[in-house]
């Protein structure tokens, strides 16, 4: 599962897979800034079919925390 | 960072006193973080003789103009480590302020908006218009106030449509196929005050085509100088976006790119509310005194947000009253106002004077 939400994130971002790691942060890289954070969260609703509440958007800060944040509408990552 | 999440948890909960010594200690520390790390703002505090602290009430918190971001720079960190630079969207002047972002503060200001607007429309995400364009956001690293209001109230929403094409024409067909397919869903409006009357409420009146956005909510912040020259008010305002668009619920939200985050959302009972974190205090346009509640004065604006540029404690160029602390209908604490609109400006080159730093 691990390995989708890591699918989503490269998407979303347009990034490389490779750089979708625990360590990677919201804001520090030109991809993951505002607008991107909107895409990346649109993706990930319909990926896993959930609706991410608008706390949870705000929080979700690095790679890691997303998948804690996913954790808690049920998606095993 | 802990203290403060659990902080916006509820941000109208603290009472008069328990408000006065949060602000007044967040401040101070605010002033002297500003005063060790903002050449210019050192500058000015040691012109007037004031340095970097300690005060002992809200009120003699010393304050910059906010004209002062359009003339200067101001930063009180690493220029590195600045992600994002906001502008004003100077419809008024040519000159136009310039507030720069760092991580700190710019998720301080989004963690504020998120739960301010969330204390009115809750925390489930809803499909979601905004009533601009999509233009706006061209440029990623740099925003006016449109484009920063835009983004920060889109995390509200759900499946964005931006009703508006480049040249500011409703988007009909996508709109009509949005609200088709949200059907019977509460859906979220966003938009600035003037935009929403000029490119979508006055369209749709030449057009004489109503619209049925009943089941929604609208929130539109932004000013009303243009709409005032043409006596549209608050009540008319609402009462045409009801009789066209069908729009029951709306809240007019005043704020300002010098310190966005903090904004002051109208409740259900018409009053602009200051959150915990934030504050407003009436001067006298003329000796800058505080003037008593009922009276109607020059706007300050006080918040504990801004960290990257020191924008805590400013003077605005709006005029407002304020009716009361902690006794509103609406159950919030904190102070009611509201807007006049603004110093004429003959008067604001007066009061600007008084603020000559140089």
């Amino acid at each position: 599962m691990e390995e989708k939400l890591r699918e989503v994130f490269a998407r979303a971002l347009d990034i490389p897979e490779e750089m979708v790691k625990d360590e990677l942060e919201f804001n520090s890289i030109p991809q993951w800034d505002s607008i991107g954070h909107l895409g990346l969260i649109a993706a990930l609703d319909e990926a896993f079919g959930i609706m991410i509440e608008t706390e949870d958007v705000i929080d979700m800060s690095s790679f890691k925390k997303a998948k804690e944040i996913l954790a808690k509408y049920g998606v095993q990552v | 960072m802990n203290c403060m999440d659990r902080f916006f948890e509820n941000v109208f909960h603290l009472e008069k006193a328990k408000k006065q010594e949060y602000l007044l200690d967040e401040l101070n520390k605010a002033i002297l973080w500003h005063y060790n790390h903002c050449q210019e703002y050192k500058k000015m505090l040691d012109t007037l003789g004031k340095k970097g602290g300690h005060y002992h009430s809200l009120e003699d918190l010393p304050m910059l103009p906010v004209q002062l971001f359009k003339m200067i720079d101001l930063v009180s960190v690493p220029r590195e480590n600045v992600i994002k630079i906001l502008t004003s969207s100077g419809t008024t002047s040519q000159q136009v302020s310039r507030i720069f972002l760092d991580r700190v503060t710019s998720s301080l200001q989004t963690k504020a908006l998120i739960s301010i607007v969330g204390s009115y429309i809750g925390s489930h995400r809803h499909p979601m218009i905004i009533l601009d364009t999509k233009s706006v956001l061209t440029n990623r690293s740099s925003f006016n106030a449109r484009g920063a209001g835009i983004l920060g109230f889109s995390n509200f929403g759900r499946d964005h449509l931006y009703l508006l094409d480049e040249q500011y024409n409703i988007q009909w067909s996508q709109l009509e196929a949005f609200l088709e397919k949200h059907k019977g869903e509460k859906i979220l409006l966003f938009g600035f005050t003037f935009m929403i009357w000029r490119y979508v409420y006055q369209v749709c009146k030449k057009m004489d085509k109503k619209l049925d956005l009943t089941n929604s909510v609208l929130i539109h912040g932004g000013g009303w100088k243009k709409l005032l020259d043409q006596q549209v008010d608050n009540v008319t305002f609402n009462r045409s976006l009801r009789e066209q668009l069908g729009i029951q619920s709306v809240h007019n939200y005043y704020g300002m790119v010098e310190q966005i985050g903090s904004i002051f959302m109208e409740c259900e009972e018409g009053f602009f509310h200051a959150p915990s974190f934030s504050d407003v205090i009436i001067r006298d346009p003329k000796t800058l005194q505080v003037l008593p509640f009922g009276e109607e004065g020059l706007i300050q604006v006080l918040s504990v947000l801004p960290k990257s540029y020191p924008g805590n404690i400013l003077l605005t160029e709006d005029l407002g009253t304020v009716y009361g602390e902690d006794n509103c209908k609406c159950g919030r604490k904190g102070k009611i106002f509201l807007i006049k609109g603004r110093l004429p400006a003959a008067e604001l080159r007066g009061c600007s004077d008084v603020y000559s730093y140089q």
